[in-house]
């Protein structure tokens, strides 16, 4: 082991905004954007928790338009970078731009694991707009290291000047983050980042083990929030971290001021790997999916668990939120025989 | 009937996958049209298959075509780029383009939605298959309902999307948002586009999701199964998956569609309801062509 830098991405303005429902308002954005200013945390991401542009029908309205959420982070960064996440088919180069405006100086395009190419414009597009231009492989657990390490190299190729691998179901255990992230750092010459998911309660101990492989850029979460059973926790890896030998530059006390004082205020549920987190893990489902697998098994009187491993069998990948009232809707057909649509209807809200 | 006049002249520009189901269609479905060329600019694979079911080619491009006064109508199924450059050649020659790529230079045509009201449009514009497998049910749930606020997820498999889609993602997104306004009826649109790169491929799935203003759910139903019945007609692997889920205001279809299998393999249904749509309006032109001539 080889003590070195790492540098670490909080990403509770964006991946923890799913465990929040996209709820954030420009004020709680500024109140956390300052206490991670103050923790010295390099790169705050701001965004959508399935990137700009996510408020739909899909993954969930934002409660506050993006641009104002940005503008307020902003406001309280000065030495930390703002960063946003974009899912090219999602939001598009406009959005892109649009953060520039407000500030963004990083941009981590973000495509599932086999599909590096439909992101070459938006990296193309960050580069000349002056951002670090982040591409990031998402499920990187459905392939192997080979394939990993091929995408990877494209998105090098397109000008990518780092490159993220995200165990996006939260599905992988050490071992598995150690062969991609070796595969990717043998066959590029830039940067490797690791992002997290504790679905299976690895979320620390997979980001140290990427590290080790030679990952030098990860993802946390204040209090460990997020899509799914959430991210690394923020706080605990920079104490692990440290442990471990590795510099952060981040003030422990500061950041652990601002997960305990501002973050968890804010919470609507204690992040723990509940039965259907875990399930996500367990199937290799995208964890984005968690409050919609609840919402729609609720609708159809299922067990969320039942939902979750159907999506895993259908081997669906991230964005596919659509797919959850498909599933959702025949396994309850199956389940009531001939089928009679009346009958499935879900209970009609108010709303 | 189709034996009174004769058939109506067309030609493909564009021999690669599209342009090569689009032909077998026409060879094996068309009522009205005479496929008369096949238009590349190199010997290729479409080329040769083209020969060998003795269609006419030429590797010389859009200038054979427009030379031919006996065809009327010209599928454009290249690229963007390449249809800026044919449409005013193809308006100047007097053939109605039917145009598959990106370029939108005429109106968005939907057959299910809008084509009687585009017969005299030298230029028709096919938006984008998530458009065109999205758009019916978009109008016709506004058409019963009202549409406050239309947003649609097209899902195709991985193997389906070949480099133009892929390099110019946001095109397809753009492109689809405007037609669920201009085309649905939606007063505001948003479309994403996923693809799946799963084993074996999946069928192209479409979710549409409407903001209603009137949630009667007897009317969207029965305006939803009239439409599928009108794309059916012409898509034949247009299903509806999730029927109408009516939730307060917000109003939930998921279709699928399945390729015809003409050429393309069958999950290519992303494909296969552009060129069935394109055939479609060709079959129209054509027909009504015919009559104005008797």
């Amino acid at each position: 082991m080889t003590a070195s830098r790492v540098h670490l991405v909080d990403t509770t303005l964006r991946d923890g905004s799913h465990a929040v429902s996209h709820s954030y308002s420009p004020e709680q954005v500024r109140a956390i954007a300052a206490g991670l200013e103050r923790a010295r945390i390099e790169y705050v991401e701001v965004s959508h928790g399935d990137g700009l542009a996510g408020s739909s029908f899909n993954y969930g309205f934002s409660a506050f338009p993006e641009e104002e959420l940005l503008a307020a982070a902003s406001s309280e960064l000065r030495a930390a970078k703002l960063t946003v996440l974009l899912l090219p088919g999602i939001g598009t180069q406009e959005d892109l731009s649009m953060a520039a405006h407000y500030g963004a100086k990083v941009a981590r395009i973000a495509t599932h694991v086999t599909e590096a190419d439909i992101g070459e414009q938006h990296i193309g597009l960050a580069r000349s707009l002056d951002m670090l231009a982040c591409g990031v492989l998402m499920m990187t657990h459905m392939v192997p290291a080979e394939k990993v390490a091929e995408q990877a190299a494209l998105l090098e190729s397109y000008g990518a000047e780092l490159v993220y691998l995200m165990d996006s179901a939260g599905a992988m255990l050490p071992g598995d983050v150690t062969t991609r992230v070796a595969a990717v750092r043998g066959a590029l010459s830039i940067p490797v980042g690791f992002h997290a998911h504790n679905n299976l309660g690895m979320a620390i101990g997979n980001t140290l083990a990427a590290v080790e492989a030679g990952a030098s850029f990860v993802d946390g979460c204040c209090r460990g929030l997020g899509a799914g059973a959430g991210n690394a926790q923020t706080e605990v890896l920079v104490a692990a971290l440290d442990r471990a030998g590795h510099e952060t530059g981040i003030d422990l006390y500061a950041i652990m001021d601002v997960a305990e004082g501002v973050v968890e205020p804010i919470m609507h549920r204690p992040q723990v790997i509940g039965n259907t987190p875990l399930m996500l893990g367990y199937a290799g489902v995208y964890s984005s999916f968690l409050l919609h697998s609840y919402r729609a098994a609720e609708k159809f009187g299922l067990d969320p668990r039942d939902v979750v491993m159907e999506l895993g069998r259908r081997q669906m990948v991230g964005g596919q939120e659509d797919m959850i009232i498909d599933v959702a809707y025949q396994i309850a057909r199956e389940k009531r025989g001939d089928g009679a649509h009346a009958e499935l209807t879900p209970r009609e809200s108010a709303a | 009937m189709s034996g009174s006049a004769p058939r109506v002249g067309a030609a493909i520009i564009g021999p690669g996958n599209i342009g090569t189901d689009l032909m077998y269609k026409i060879l094996t479905k068309s009522l009205y049209l005479d496929l008369r060329m096949m238009a590349g600019i190199v010997r290729s694979e479409g080329i040769a298959r083209a020969e060998r079911e003795g269609i006419e080619t030429t590797t010389a491009g859009i200038g054979p075509i427009l030379e031919d006064d006996d065809i009327k109508l010209v599928f454009d199924a290249t690229g963007a780029r390449s249809h800026l450059r044919h449409a005013p050649l193809l308006e100047d020659a007097a053939k109605v383009a039917i145009d598959l790529t990106p370029a939108a230079v005429g109106p968005f045509t939907v057959p299910a939605v809008n084509l009687a009201d585009l017969y005299e449009a030298p230029n028709l514009n096919l938006v984008t298959c998530g458009g065109q497998a999205t758009v019916p049910i978009v109008y016709a749930v506004a058409r019963a309902a009202g549409a406050r606020y239309a947003e649609i997820v097209s899902c195709i498999a991985s193997k389906s999307a070949g480099p133009g889609t892929r390099q110019n993602i946001d095109e397809f997104t753009q492109t689809t948002a405007k037609a669920i306004c201009t085309v649905g009826g939606a007063k505001r649109g948003k479309a994403i586009i996923i693809l799946n790169p799963a084993e074996p491929s999946l069928v192209m799935t479409d979710t549409i999701y409407v903001d209603v203003e009137t949630p009667d759910r007897e009317a969207i139903e029965a305006s939803i199964e009239a439409m599928v019945q009108r794309v059916q007609e012409y898509v034949p692997g247009y299903r509806l998956r999730v029927p109408p889920l009516v939730d307060g205001h917000k109003v939930t279809v998921i279709v699928e569609v399945e390729g015809a299998g003409d050429f393309l393999p069958k999950y290519s249904g992303n494909l296969d309801i552009m060129t069935s749509a394109a055939m479609r309006v060709g079959d129209e032109l054509a027909r009504r062509m015919r009559t104005r001539e008797k």
